[in-house]
């Protein structure tokens, strides 16, 4: 009846190192000649790069074994014959970088709401924290503290903010843009889908509009109109005036997010909220929103890394964020000509976040789908 | 069961309630806005009206190469200028980053592992990486390349440097109107053998070579009446006169660094919705076509892509939107666009913000709603028809 079959191997071609080279390299002639010609491309280039980077580049001292203070002294500047990348730039500058022209005696204050944003956003980044609830609480109050910490008040000294730039500008930017174009977009995607007409309009026609319009054309409508709008006297700080643009830009693109999220959660939710007697806002805060808001997380991140790359814009209207800096060094006569090594560290700086906000965007993707596959099972 | 609020509790009188309020500080918050704007651009002495349209400019533009631009033009031509010169960059950029996005996310696909990684690499890097970044550099690396004087000659005709790329300028003597009469008649004919032949087709299932016949009706037949009138086009080529060069054609590196940068990287964004589209397409269909014999070019053209275009042209779209606004970029490198030359440079000199921002803001709108209203047309043509 059941005869026991011997259990053959397959052949040795398809598994194992060389069975995938085949499959995946080699699978006929034309898919072989491919990849001998990017193995031999890759061959040329990335012995040219590393060295360029790495081995021939100077980091602190040039070949001489002087400490660089200026262009004129890197390797490939003395001997064009010898040396790569001139990473010196970045290591002299390294302070206006993260910190911009903050005081060096308040530098502290700097680094302690680094430290604290790190802090804060761990129970956001991680659900499963232990005693989260208190973290979340942290998270709620840190603006208020970091405001204070980085402007000054409360015993600190003040700081203006036209010292600030670097890295500090950007993660301000990009973190209070999100931040509170959250709550305004979640009120704008309920107003569009609002019953009352007038209402729907008005939100349709505002957030329509910003998305038609180019970030940039809304930073300077931030930058020149902005002051011409409010009464004398009333003197806006050019830093809060690029965040008005920047919150203003990004709550619209969160409205049309959460609205699709909203509108993904089936009628009968609304409808056994209803028949529960709930008003409309405690129908929407506890039984809608949560839900809607959990499955746009994954576009929710998207956007927030748009903002974030997009934040770059400001240093059109005199803003100097990490990219201004950049540029700003590359006009100074001591530093003329080293555009690539500046480019690359600031384009390596916004890579390594926005790439790990897109990896923790898919790993929320993954997360949420098996969840809702256990529910429907 | 009435409640102590009395008609407050009512649904009507409250949706009216609401809305008239809302109205209500609308209109409030508009009329001081308006109030205070107007006390304020008469407390600095900005004249305010349209007139500003007609003064001349006062300044040069570079690169304008469908309108001549002097320095004694109006506003309103720096605006044209702009248009044009806006549309140019997104509509080549669209093209562009169409054909690399394509070809990139079927490459993606690839069974070669290797290339596969290698296009992904190139994604990551492009996504993650701000455009005005990538802008900045590519320009930055144009303006590297070596002066006019010691320009790069390509195929002896073209030169690069850093003031651009210079290439021969086509010049059309009189007769070469009917080589374009030509083909424009050899395009409309090809269209309509193509019709006829998709009829013929359906109906009796004979094919016609539509391919060959109408790649000679658009090439063949205008080149042989392009000799017959004795070639009716020259070129002028550029020449080095002292430091640069006179004549031909030059494209500037502003827009070099723009095209590039715009389309490396909405490029990347495509390739994704493209592989995206074509991972749509359920595997059965792949099977299906191979098993009635299709070849493989023909089942990617026949069968895959038509499918796949039903996921990929609507995030598309919004990807040509992306695209149209991120040319406002231009104003870091100087590429004379939109937001440029009028929403910059005629901005300072007049002062009148508010007329020309909203000049700027309402011609980026329609831009959007024109590009959205001819993709949404698109977009239906190629949804399942429901017979």
């Amino acid at each position: 009846m059941n005869e026991m079959n011997e259990v053959r191997k397959p052949p040795v071609a398809t598994t194992g190192i060389i069975g995938w080279l085949r499959i995946n390299l080699f699978f006929n002639w034309t898919n072989s000649l491919i990849t001998l010609f990017v193995i031999y491309c890759l061959y040329q280039f990335i012995p040219w790069i590393l060295d360029w980077t790495i081995f021939s580049a100077d980091f602190k001292y040039n070949y001489l074994g002087e400490q660089i203070t200026n262009q004129e002294m890197c390797s490939r500047n003395l001997d064009p014959e010898n040396g790569g990348a001139c990473w010196a730039v970045i290591y002299v500058r390294f302070y206006q970088f993260i910190y911009g022209f903050y005081p060096k005696v308040e530098v502290w204050r700097v680094n302690i709401a680094y430290a604290m944003l790190a802090l804060a956003l761990l129970p956001l980044l991680y659900a499963k924290l232990p005693y989260r609830k208190y973290f979340l609480y942290f998270t709620y109050i840190f603006p208020v503290i970091a405001y204070f910490l980085l402007n000054g008040g409360l015993g600190f000294t003040e700081v203006s903010t036209n010292k600030w730039g670097g890295l500090l500008v950007t993660l301000v930017l990009g973190c209070t843009g999100i931040a509170l174009a959250f709550p305004i977009g979640i009120m704008l995607a309920l107003g569009r889908r609002s019953k009352l007409p007038v209402i729907s309009m008005m939100c349709t026609l505002f957030i329509e509009f910003i998305r038609g319009v180019p970030l940039i054309t809304l930073l300077f409508f931030g930058m020149v109109m902005l002051p011409l709008f409010l009464p004398e006297g009333i003197d806006m700080d050019g830093l809060v005036r690029v965040l008005v643009a920047v919150t203003l830009f990004q709550s619209a693109y969160m409205a049309e997010v959460i609205r699709g999220g909203l509108q993904a959660i089936p009628p009968g939710q609304y409808e056994a909220a209803k028949s529960l007697g709930m008003s409309y806002w405690r129908m929407n805060l506890l039984i809608i929103l949560p839900q809607a808001i959990r499955i746009s997380i994954p576009p929710i991140v998207n956007t927030s890394i748009g903002l974030f790359k997009d934040t770059t814009l400001v240093i059109i209207v005199g803003i100097l964020d990490l990219l201004g800096i950049g540029r700003g060094t590359l006009a100074d006569t001591n530093w003329l000509g080293l555009s690539y090594e500046i480019y690359f560290f600031v384009s390596l700086v916004f890579f390594i976040f926005t790439f790990g906000m897109s990896r923790y965007s898919l790993y929320l993707e993954k997360k949420l789908k098996t969840g809702i596959n256990m529910g429907a099972d | 069961m009435r409640s102590n609020l009395g008609f407050f509790s009512d649904e009507k009188f409250r949706s009216i309630f609401f809305q008239t309020l809302v109205v209500g500080l609308f209109a409030l918050g508009l009329f001081f806005v308006i109030s205070t704007t107007s006390y304020n651009l008469e407390k600095r002495n900005i004249a305010t009206g349209w007139s500003f349209l007609q003064n001349p400019a006062g300044f040069d533009i570079s690169f304008s190469p469908f309108l001549e631009f002097k320095s004694t033009d109006t506003h309103l031509k720096v605006y044209f200028v702009g248009v044009l010169n806006t549309l140019l960059v997104s509509i080549t950029g669209c093209i562009a980053a169409t054909i690399l996005g394509f070809i990139l996310g079927i490459v993606r696909l690839s069974s070669n592992w290797l290339l596969s990684r290698l296009v992904y690499i190139y994604v990551e890097f492009s996504r993650n990486v701000p455009l005005l970044l990538q802008i900045i550099l590519w320009y930055s690396i144009l303006i590297q390349l070596p002066r006019v004087k010691q320009s790069l000659q390509v195929l002896d005709v073209f030169y690069i440097s850093n003031r651009g790329l210079y290439s021969p300028r086509p010049i059309f003597e009189s007769g070469f109107s009917y080589v374009l009469i030509a083909i424009l008649l050899a395009l409309i004919s090809s269209f309509l053998i193509n019709r006829w032949a998709k009829k013929r087709q359906d109906k009796t299932g004979q094919q016609f070579p539509v391919f060959s016949s109408s790649i000679g009706l658009i090439f063949i037949v205008p080149l042989i009446l392009f000799f017959i009138l004795g070639s009716p086009l020259s070129f002028e080529h550029p020449e080095l006169k002292g430091f640069n060069f006179k004549g031909g054609l030059v494209i500037r590196p502003e827009f070099i660094a723009m095209f590039l940068a715009l389309s490396i990287y909405t490029a990347a964004f495509i390739s994704e919705i493209v592989r995206a589209g074509i991972m749509s397409v359920s595997k059965g269909q792949r099977e299906a076509s191979a098993a009635i014999g299709l070849k493989q070019t023909w089942i990617m053209r026949l069968i895959i892509i038509p499918q796949a275009l039903r996921v990929i042209v609507p995030p598309l779209t919004s990807q040509y939107l992306n695209l149209t606004k991120n040319s406002s970029l231009g104003i870091a490198v100087g590429y004379a666009d939109l937001v440029h030359g009028f929403g910059g440079i005629s901005l300072n000199q007049t002062g009148q913000a508010i007329e020309c921002m909203a000049i700027v803001m309402a011609t980026y709108l329609s831009i959007s709603l024109t590009i959205s209203f001819f993709m949404n047309i698109y977009n239906r043509s190629i949804q399942f028809k429901e017979k």
